[in-house]
């Protein structure tokens, strides 16, 4: 039994890590930039909400929406501002920028919001439902967070192969000059995908700080390079990777400190990393690209 | 033109009457921006307030304070105890952080600037240095002070630890408790660590403790992550007794913190700020005053290293005028000779080698308070 | 560099080496005797070591993202192995008479000089990073691209758990390490030198500016012989189209193994530098962070331009210190001052508008 409880615990931090995986994968999809600015995004969006919640007494949804609405506008402003005047310029410089704009949205919370990291108090409560008599506890967190990113790469997926707007997004990932050609508007559309990855890093900001109740300046940042590294796992630029990159990487690091060791858990999850790109090159979905000669 | 006359008198006299009261230089380094930021600025804030109130009594010796970032790096740090130097700080306050603390105070030791740290509590801030001292407990004190505690107090047999395995701070007290352990009857069940970026989901630590019959959980950490413990614990009913270290101090304050999860913790701390003693409520009075928070014991500790050194050099007859050395072996003398009094202890005294001696209040908490226990 | 290869060179890549020796000689000198008159702050002083660490990192990483052409996020692994293993030679060579008292006179008089135990050291600490790039390049260098990039900060990761966890100590026995709990059970009168999450402690801080301006040129001077050799050629071969140079028979693997072992080495001996100017080392200090830091420092410098990453190293270590006296604002500055930069170097239309408004460039481009 002990066994299933460590595997529950796995998909649902697995579960976080995916939503904030879809976000990192989508705009690296279409954009070809890895925005290590969106785990700062995670700890705005979860700011604003536990501000609506803990301190104005708003409803939880009220509080989620309210920081999905908030988080989408910054990352639209921010991609605005930093990174579409950086559209033609190398890869390189657009990550050191996204690396300014990380530090800058850190310190911008630490300015604001100050140091002292805050208890969140979990959107739906901390009830639990009760399997098997008893022996199998679940919290309603744990199900509201697996629930919610099925719900998510359910949606996700029917937009992306069903809507006009998904449709253009596909284009602009595979061939920017091409779509470009056929109408679309490039620019239009890479900005709507930091919309989305953004509003997405805002749910997982409050189920993150949902299920582990803490939240500072900081919150976001590792968890946004485990979900980047979940991302690679799962192939990059794929979001049916990003899901299931996604929940792996959260099954590996709880089985690796449950069985293997507490202190290399961290060792042995960039290990198994390490070894699947080695035999799979591209990520476990990722596409293999031949290059043209 | 009487009234400019007036001013110009009184600014006169405000500068001469300043002259008279003894300058020092004082500074510090600590984390005020970054992760660790919440205890360098309450350090800050503390000695902060200890300083205007000596000001204001325009006693024999006043403080000019200055803290500079050191982000919880030790390089930085040793940057911000240069530009300390160059400011021309006479006295310092080490560094707020355990491993930050360790690098400057080879800098302290090498440039013969005394240094009283309120909170770096690593053996290796004061091994080997002749004039760093400490205002808070010595690791290993502290892991063996709560052995023996939870041995005489007879509060469980059987014990699970979980620590932070890249923490200088949570290393130092797990080694010793864990080596004194056996030795008072205490067996040791579980022992499961975490470190940075790992430290969200608690759920494996919880269980093996649960599953081992754990009766007491040691925590020798600082309280985030334990908040985080506590309610992961109580969302899969496991109530067994829990034990903090001074670092467990805050919690009750930490905003949106559901205080009955904290029920029945006991801590071993210096300092409380529920305390009744005048000296701690006009402490606690002042800093939520100004800062709108509960102060925490970095910031009583911080507030006693400035007090402290009021003392020390009204003993000592210091003088500003002085040089470093000459100050520093006045300091020297005062700290291995005096008993100070403070609000993370009474009858404080120091040995030889920097480290504190002061009895460790056992607390628990009872419906959100701290309560002494005996 | 021989003469005839000098001679060999293109006009203005000679040109461009030797400004960027004359830079660093000149910058030395004039640090030196600032340094040596106390004109300079002891803030400053404080921070020439360390930068001399930065510029050989800015160099070494310069030759994997710049020449080669891959992006690595794992490099401050490679400073913090070098870091470790530097310091704990160092620390056995300081104690020789302790753990080895048969060791001949003259070897114990070499280790007890501070100077030479330095240059030991740090040819100990550039070799296992060195060993450390070899073993770690083998697969990382079957992967292209970002995939490459996420290995390698994989690998930093994984340095840094390890060296967390490990546990080494020295007595009359020899040498004793452990991992994740300490049984090395030294002998009395041993030493535990590594001490897991503690690191290393009690450092004899040895380190000095001019070690480090001389460990700036010799990376500069490897660094410059590789690029211009038959290999470098060949890596730039490799970056700007990998296809076309592996038709015309170049073994790729060995190119960029060559290029990633070497810079490994140099960060390795960098590692040591740094580590031994504080009395105190953490593997939490090597982390992905200072691995950024360091690829920003390359960026900033452009890739592939020593000069630039030498002079964006030690700009950008001592611009947050310039920054304190704006106290809290100071790291908000220091990232709006990142991002500005990286819009203004970047972005075509902004640099238009700065060359407008400068009257110089106007002119010498209407020449």
């Amino acid at each position: 039994m002990i066994f299933l409880d460590f595997f529950i615990s796995g998909i649902s931090l697995g579960s976080i890590y995916a939503i904030i995986a879809l976000g990192y994968t989508m705009v690296y999809g279409i954009a070809k930039m890895l925005n290590f600015a969106h785990g700062d995004v995670i700890m705005i969006g979860a700011y604003v909400c536990f501000y609506a919640v803990s301190r104005y007494k708003l409803d939880p949804f009220i509080g989620v929406a309210l920081a999905i609405l908030v988080s989408t506008l910054l990352g639209i402003i921010v991609e605005r501002l930093a990174y579409k005047p950086l559209r033609q310029a190398p890869s390189l410089a657009v990550l050191i920028t996204a690396i300014g704009v990380s530090y800058f949205l850190q310190n911008t919370a630490l300015l604001l919001w100050s140091s002292n990291p805050k208890f969140f108090p979990s959107i739906i409560g901390r009830g639990t439902f009760e399997f098997f008599g008893g022996k199998l506890s679940v919290s309603h967190v744990t199900i509201l967070t697996i629930g919610t990113c099925l719900l998510i790469m359910f949606i996700l997926s029917l937009f992306i192969n069903k809507t006009r707007l998904g449709k253009a997004m596909r284009a602009c990932s595979e061939d920017k000059g091409a779509a470009q050609l056929m109408g679309i508007n490039v620019n239009a559309t890479i900005s709507l995908t930091f919309a989305i990855g953004s509003g997405l890093a805002a749910i997982a900001g409050a189920l993150l700080c949902s299920a582990y109740q803490t939240l500072m300046p900081t919150t976001g940042s590792l968890p946004g390079i485990k979900a980047f590294t979940a991302a690679v796992f799962g192939g990059i630029g794929s979001i049916p990777g990003a899901f299931l990159g996604g929940l792996l990487l959260g099954v590996i690091e709880i089985f690796a400190k449950a069985y293997i060791s507490s202190q290399l858990s961290d060792a042995v999850v960039f290990a198994v990393l390490i070894i699947v790109l080695l035999v799979k090159p591209a990520g476990l979905l990722g596409k293999h690209t031949q290059e043209k000669v | 033109m009487t009234k400019k006359f007036l001013l110009a008198l009184v600014l006169i006299f405000a500068v001469s009457s300043c002259s008279f009261a003894d300058t020092f230089k004082i500074g510090g380094t600590a984390p005020l921006t970054g992760g660790a930021a919440i205890y360098g600025n309450a350090a800050k804030n503390g000695a902060q307030i200890a300083v205007d109130e000596i000001n204001a009594l325009n006693g024999g010796v006043k403080f000019e304070l200055r803290y500079e970032d050191d982000t919880h790096d030790a390089e930085k740090a040793v940057n911000a105890y240069n530009v300390l130097k160059d400011w021309g700080m006479q006295i310092s306050l080490g560094s707020v952080t355990s491993k930050p603390c360790e690098a400057t105070a080879a800098e302290n030791f090498s440039d013969r600037i005394f240094a009283l740290t309120p909170s770096a509590s690593s053996a290796a801030v004061t091994e080997d240095k002749d004039n760093v001292f400490q205002m808070c407990f010595v690791d290993p004190n502290q892991g063996s002070a709560s052995a023996q505690y939870i041995a005489s107090k007879n509060l469980g047999k059987k014990i699970a630890v979980i620590w932070k395995n890249d923490d200088v701070y949570s290393k130092g007290i797990r080694d010793t408790f864990v080596e004194k352990a056996p030795g008072l009857g205490l067996e040791i069940v579980s022992e499961t660590t975490f470190a940075d970026g790992n430290d969200n989901d608690f759920s494996v630590q919880i269980s093996d403790a649960q599953s081992k019959g754990a009766e007491l959980v040691f925590l020798p950490m600082y309280y985030q992550p334990a908040s985080l413990i506590l309610a992961q614990a109580s969302s899969i009913n496991f109530a067994p007794k829990w034990f903090g270290v001074d670092g467990m101090d805050g919690i009750l304050t930490m905003e949106g913190f559901d205080n009955s999860l904290a029920e029945g913790v006991i801590l071993l701390t210096p300092f409380n700020a529920d305390a009744k003693d005048e000296k701690t409520q006009k402490f606690v009075a002042e800093y939520k005053k100004r800062f709108g928070e509960i102060p925490n014991q970095f910031a009583a500790d911080g507030y006693d290293c400035v007090y402290a050194y009021c003392q020390a050099l009204t003993n000592s007859g210091a003088k500003s005028s002085m040089s470093n050395e000459e100050i520093n072996n006045l300091m020297i003398a005062q700290f291995t000779s005096m008993t100070f009094n403070g609000i993370t202890g009474e009858n404080m005294k120091w040995s030889k080698q920097g480290e504190v001696t002061k009895d460790p209040k056992g607390m628990i908490i009872q419906k959100g308070a701290y309560v002494g226990l005996e | 560099m021989t003469m005839r290869r000098l001679i060999n060179l293109k006009r203005v890549e000679a040109r461009r080496i030797f400004l960027t020796y004359s830079i660093v000689i000149i910058s030395f000198l004039i640090c030196y005797v600032m340094s040596e008159v106390k004109i300079l702050s002891s803030s400053m002083r404080g921070m020439l070591v360390p930068i001399c660490a930065y510029m050989v990192m800015a160099v070494s990483l310069n030759l994997v993202v710049g020449i080669s052409g891959e992006l690595s996020l794992g490099h401050a692994g490679f400073m913090s192995i070098g870091a470790f293993s530097g310091v704990a030679v160092a620390l056995i060579m300081q104690n020789i008479n302790k753990f080895y008292p048969g060791t001949p006179e003259f070897l114990q008089n070499i280790f007890l000089n501070a100077p030479f135990r330095l240059a030991l050291s740090m040819i100990a600490g550039a070799c296992f990073a060195g060993l450390a790039g070899f073993l770690i390049g083998i697969p990382v260098l079957r992967l292209n691209g970002d995939y490459l990039a996420i290995v390698t900060l994989a690998f930093g990761e994984i340095i840094k758990s390890i060296l967390n966890n490990f546990y080494f100590g020295v007595d009359k026995n020899g040498l004793h390490m452990s991992m994740i709990t300490d049984t090395t059970n030294l002998l009395k009168g041993g030493r535990l030198i590594i001490r897991g999450p503690m690191g290393i402690n009690g450092i004899m801080k040895i380190s000095t500016f001019t070690a480090g301006f001389i460990l700036v040129m010799i990376s500069l001077i490897v660094v410059f012989n590789l690029v211009n050799s038959r290999s470098g050629r060949a890596f730039m071969a490799i970056r700007d189209d990998r296809i076309a140079a592996e038709s015309i028979g170049l073994d790729i693997t060995k190119y960029k193994m060559m290029a990633f072992v070497t810079s490994a080495a140099l960060a390795g001996a960098a590692g040591t530098l740094f580590a031994m100017n504080y009395s105190t080392i953490a593997a939490n200090k090597f982390d992905f962070n200072t691995s950024i830091l360091i690829l920003v420092f390359v960026v900033l410098g452009g890739q592939g331009n020593f000069l630039g990453s030498i002079i964006a190293a030690a700009a950008l270590t001592i611009l947050p210190e310039k920054l304190r006296e704006f106290s809290d604002y100071r790291m908000l500055l220091y990232a709006v001052i990142l991002i500005v930069t990286m819009l203004c170097t970047n972005n075509d239309n902004i640099k238009n508008f700065m060359q407008k408004l400068n009257p110089f460039k106007s002119k010498e481009e209407a020449e």
